[in-house]
């Protein structure tokens, strides 16, 4: 007879990672992305801080931990840039909300499920930076682009798949 | 109360962190006469958080710079040899080729600096430089900016120009101890002051959100031209005069600002692919001693040129020389047959009287139109 209990879907599939997982993982994905696009400039299209703030999030299912990951993240590559300190922490900071909020909804460990789910983000990651500079900065000057855009996001959600299998198994269950 | 906040902490601690970012946010705003270029827009304690960013990701930049560099020299210099001969039989050449230019541009370079010495104009030769090497970008695609392997130990300071072989590439934004951050020209909020320099129309590049160099700030103009080069001004303080910038690859209206054009340049140095770069550190209003050498030997061997040109043709046979009399050029004119009077060897040259004339001398004979036919011969008839 199966034995029932009262453990969530929720907290069944809530995970936690150690100290060094949580600071050296996105820190890797924020070296790599500065390193990369020196060696080859179409490397700059990916966002792995993006994927890293993605990942974190919907593993733990804590808005408010996703939300500090996704902001201390975009502030470290706020800081790499000559922008303004909070372009890059609002908007990851709104994406790993909600990426947490999304988490409970969906089946986080399917392939397609990641992909379509880090394509999307990508896309409100490049709405959210637009609104950015035209709203609040108000520079006009900055283009939507949307087919650069959408190759972005493509690339992001191709890379996504194998550095989520990678990171996967860092995760140990609460 | 106390259920409130537990029951919405979530949407309260984001909207808390979203307004404290929003709030920094614009307190870092420049001000409009802030925006000026070289201006610098962030404050002490902005600079100290870049400071925290950069000294984190630095060493492993080093890090990865140093192994790769490792590498390639192994590959180039121990492995990938086999058209070295070949480049330096070119390189050779080139070098011969550009020695000749050289002194054929030495004497007007020379007469360039001597009138720009009578008429007081203010000289810009670089004097000092310093290289660096490329150790990583900013990784995004929405800010071009790289960070190099110099400091202000090594001399460097905000806003010096920064340039490879091939052109003008961008300026230092912020400088640490052993490592700055490079503003690439064609980041948006970048510029320079530039001159066309076919028609000497002077404009400001910048940068651009999808990272290519525009002019626009000029009006429409039929000298502009595609093809164009593109040099920098110098009245931006920052670039000194006369650094090779870019070409134009195309002009049309701009939408945005009318009645001006969108003069897209390419510019010469490849901005994605930036390995060493030279910075700026010293601006001199006399030609370096280097340079001042280079151009004496210039000078010297276009002299011996010369010289050697003028023995040689000395030795040559030549015509008669015109009239060295400045106030009567035609002075020897009557030598000539045909021709413009006053102007050298306009005609045909006429033979010198002879010294001793005989009946087959010209002019000896009299006129066809003074013979008859069947007449007896005259005295002046040969006697066979």
């Amino acid at each position: 007879m199966p034995e029932h209990s009262y453990t969530s879907r929720r907290e069944l599939d809530q995970y936690r990672f150690t100290p060094w997982v949580t600071v050296l993982a996105p820190l890797a994905c924020i070296l790599v992305q500065v390193e990369a696009p020196r060696l080859w400039p179409p490397l700059s299209f990916l966002d792995l801080p993006l994927l890293a703030v993605i990942f974190f999030a919907v593993s733990r299912r804590s808005p408010i931990a996703g939300t500090i990951t996704g902001t201390l993240i975009g502030l470290f590559q706020d800081g790499l840039t000559n922008h303004p300190f909070g372009i890059f922490g609002i908007a990851k900071g709104l994406i790993g909300y909600c990426a947490a909020s999304i988490g409970f909804a969906i089946d986080a460990e399917n392939p397609i499920n990641r992909a379509v789910m880090v394509f999307a983000f990508s896309l409100l990651q490049s709405a959210l930076l637009y609104f950015i500079q035209h709203g609040l900065l108000g520079d006009h000057s900055f283009p939507l682009m949307p087919l650069h855009q959408l190759v972005a996001a493509t690339a992001n959600a191709v890379v996504a798949l194998p550095l989520f299998f990678m990171l996967d198994r860092f995760k140990v269950r609460e | 109360m106390d259920s409130f906040f537990v029951r919405f902490k979530n949407s309260l601690v984001l909207i808390a962190i979203m307004v404290v970012q929003v709030v920094a946010l614009a307190l870092q705003v420049p001000r409009a006469s802030d925006d000026l270029p070289g201006a610098h827009a962030d404050g002490r304690k902005v600079s100290l958080l870049r400071y925290w960013a950069t000294a984190v990701v630095t060493p492993f930049e080093r890090l990865t710079h140093g192994s790769s560099l490792n590498v390639r020299h192994i590959w180039s210099n121990y492995i990938d040899l086999r058209h070295t001969r070949e480049q330096n039989q070119e390189l050779q050449q080139q070098i011969v080729r550009l020695r000749q230019e050289q002194e054929s541009f030495a004497e007007d370079a020379a007469q360039g600096r001597r009138l720009q010495a009578l008429l007081g104009f203010q000289q810009q030769y670089i004097s000092t430089t310093v290289a660096a090497q490329v150790i990583g970008t900013s990784g995004s695609d929405r800010s071009s900016m790289i960070s190099i392997d110099k400091g202000y130990k090594d001399g460097l300071k905000s806003d010096q120009a920064v340039m490879t072989p091939d052109g003008v590439i961008g300026k230092v934004r912020d400088v640490w101890a052993h490592n700055a951050q490079v503003l690439l020209l064609n980041d948006s909020t970048s510029g320079a002051g530039v001159v066309l320099t076919s028609s000497r129309i002077r404009g400001i590049v910048r940068g651009s959100a999808n990272g290519q160099l525009l002019i626009n700030n000029l009006t429409s103009d039929s000298r502009i031209k595609v093809g164009d080069k593109v040099v920098t001004s110098g009245g931006d303080k920052i670039f000194p005069r006369g650094l090779p910038v870019g070409e134009i690859t195309a002009i049309a209206p701009d939408p945005q600002h009318q009645p001006y054009t969108a003069i897209t340049v390419k510019p010469y140095a490849n901005l994605s692919r930036l390995d060493e770069v030279l910075v700026i550190t010293g601006i001199d209003s006399v030609l370096p001693p280097a340079a001042q050498q280079d151009a004496a030997q210039a000078e010297a061997a276009a002299r011996e040129s010369k010289r050697a040109a003028d023995l040689v043709a000395e030795k040559l046979p030549s015509l008669p020389q015109e009239s060295t009399d400045p106030n009567n050029p035609g002075a020897n004119i009557d030598n000539n047959v045909g021709g413009v009077a006053g102007i050298p060897n306009s005609g045909l040259p006429r033979p010198k009287p002879p010294l001793h004339p005989d009946r087959y001398s010209p002019g000896a004979a009299p006129p066809a139109a003074g013979l008859k036919p069947g007449a007896p011969p005259t005295q002046t008839t040969p006697q066979l």
